[in-house]
Order: C-alpha cells, then sequence, then structure tokens
C-alpha cells in the first residue's frame, strides 16, 4: 500500500489569481468571448443585409450609433490588440520555426514579419471600406 | 478516430487564430467608426451590398466567419474548463452545436444577399 499523497487543495474556479502568469494566462483566454461576439455581431450585420432592404440597413447603421457603442467598440479594441493579436504574433516563432540551411531564423524576423504583414491586410481592409 | 478529430479542432482553431488576429482589429475598428457616426464609404448600403452580392466578397466574408466561430468555439470549451466547469462532453458539443449553427447561418445570409 502506497501512502496517501499529500495534495494541495486548489480551487477549480479561482486557481489563476494566485500568479501573475496565469492572471494573463486567463485575460488572453477571455478575448474569445470577444471572437465569438464579432462573429455571431458580422451574421447579424449580414442578416439585415440580406433582407436587400436599404432602409434597414440604415435604420441598423443608426441603430448602432451612440455613447455606449463607442465605449464598447474601443474597449473591445484595445483588449483584443493586447490579448489576442500581438500575443499571437509573439507565438508565431514557437509555433511555425522558420529554418533556413542549417540555423533557424531569428524569432525577431518572424515576429516582425507578422507585423508588416498585419499593417498589409488592415490597411487592405480599409481601402476595401472606403476609409483610406 | 480521436486523433483524426483532434486534428481538425486544432487545425480550425490554429487558422481561426492566425485569420482573427490580423482581421478582428480592423473589423473592430470599422463598428468603431460607424459607432462614431462616420460610416466608411464601403459599408454604406449601396457600396456594402455590392460587395457582398460578388463572389469574391461572399468568400472572403465566408471563411473569416467560419474560421473564427469555430476559434471561438475551441477555445470558450477550454475556458470553460478553466472556470472549473468539467462536463467536457457536454460543452463540446454545446460549443460546436453553436458554431455549425453559425455556418450554417453565414452561409445561408451570403447567399441569399444579391
Amino acid at each position: 500500500m502506497s501512502r496517501r499523497p499529500y495534495i494541495r487543495p486548489v480551487s477549480k474556479t479561482t486557481w489563476y489569481m494566485r500568479n501573475k502568469r496565469y492572471k494573463v494566462y486567463v485575460l488572453r483566454e477571455l478575448s474569445s468571448f470577444l471572437v465569438a461576439f464579432y462573429t455571431f455581431f458580422t451574421i447579424c450585420a449580414l442578416a439585415i443585409l440580406a433582407t436587400d432592404s436599404a432602409e434597414k440597413w440604415d435604420s441598423f447603421l443608426a441603430s448602432q450609433q451612440n455613447t455606449g457603442m463607442v465605449v464598447f467598440h474601443a474597449v473591445a479594441l484595445l483588449y483584443f490588440l493586447f490579448f489576442q493579436t500581438f500575443p499571437w504574433f509573439k507565438l508565431a516563432p514557437k509555433a511555425m520555426p522558420v529554418q533556413v540551411g542549417e540555423n533557424k531564423l531569428p524569432d525577431s524576423f518572424i515576429i516582425i514579419g507578422h507585423y508588416v504583414a498585419w499593417v498589409i491586410v488592415s490597411a487592405f481592409i480599409f481601402w476595401l471600406a472606403g476609409v483610406i | 478516430m480521436a486523433i483524426a478529430k483532434k486534428a481538425i479542432v486544432w487545425g480550425l482553431f490554429a487558422a481561426g487564430g492566425t485569420v482573427t488576429a490580423f482581421v478582428v482589429p480592423a473589423l473592430i475598428t470599422l463598428f468603431l467608426l460607424v459607432a462614431t457616426g462616420n460610416v466608411p464609404d464601403g459599408l454604406q448600403f449601396d457600396q456594402f451590398h455590392a460587395f457582398a452580392s460578388s463572389w469574391l466578397g461572399k468568400a472572403c466574408l465566408f471563411i473569416v466567419l467560419f474560421l473564427s466561430v469555430w476559434h471561438a468555439a475551441h477555445r470558450l470549451r477550454v475556458v470553460a474548463h478553466d472556470f472549473g466547469i468539467r462536463k467536457d462532453a457536454l460543452i463540446a458539443s454545446a460549443v460546436y452545436t453553436v458554431a455549425a449553427i453559425g455556418t450554417v447561418l453565414a452561409a445561408f445570409y451570403l447567399l441569399t444577399i444579391g
């Protein structure tokens, strides 16, 4: 018979509160709610567009124009950048290391490459939407 | 079989993570512009309807929405576990069902436009 091992009690619901790394991990994971929200928000917008009615589309746009939505989108944008986009770029060299000949490409090359590509993709979307 | 399923959800998670990291900040910025009353020309009815009516526009919107919704589903499954909900089979079927519904709705509305 083995001795009963000591198991340190750990809360299943608040375990991440005792360590900064765990807190940041949970903050990153919570950005998935924003992905889900904006996906279904866009699907709802497409549902209104699918009525082929300019009036309904205009009243949808008008319904979005209030201070509450400005604050919500502004906070969501900052949260998403710092807890999804930037961490994703940071882990890219770990997830997709690039080997050239005998050597691995430096991590900074891959990370900078992601930022450059991100600026280009964002600029293309803004151009497509007529912002720039 | 278990391995094959895992490869599919993991692949969708990785592809969705990349697409959302690149595209969603610009998407939120567009919604922010709408909220401030500066509706971009491309989101006015005529232009956006024309974009969503073209096959290229439909394809772009569908790929982004499809990958985003499955990425979110996979991560919300993990979030449930992190917050102490240990009924993984139930949570998995719930989030993947919602993702499947989102995929079908996105396809249906995109095909209806134009």
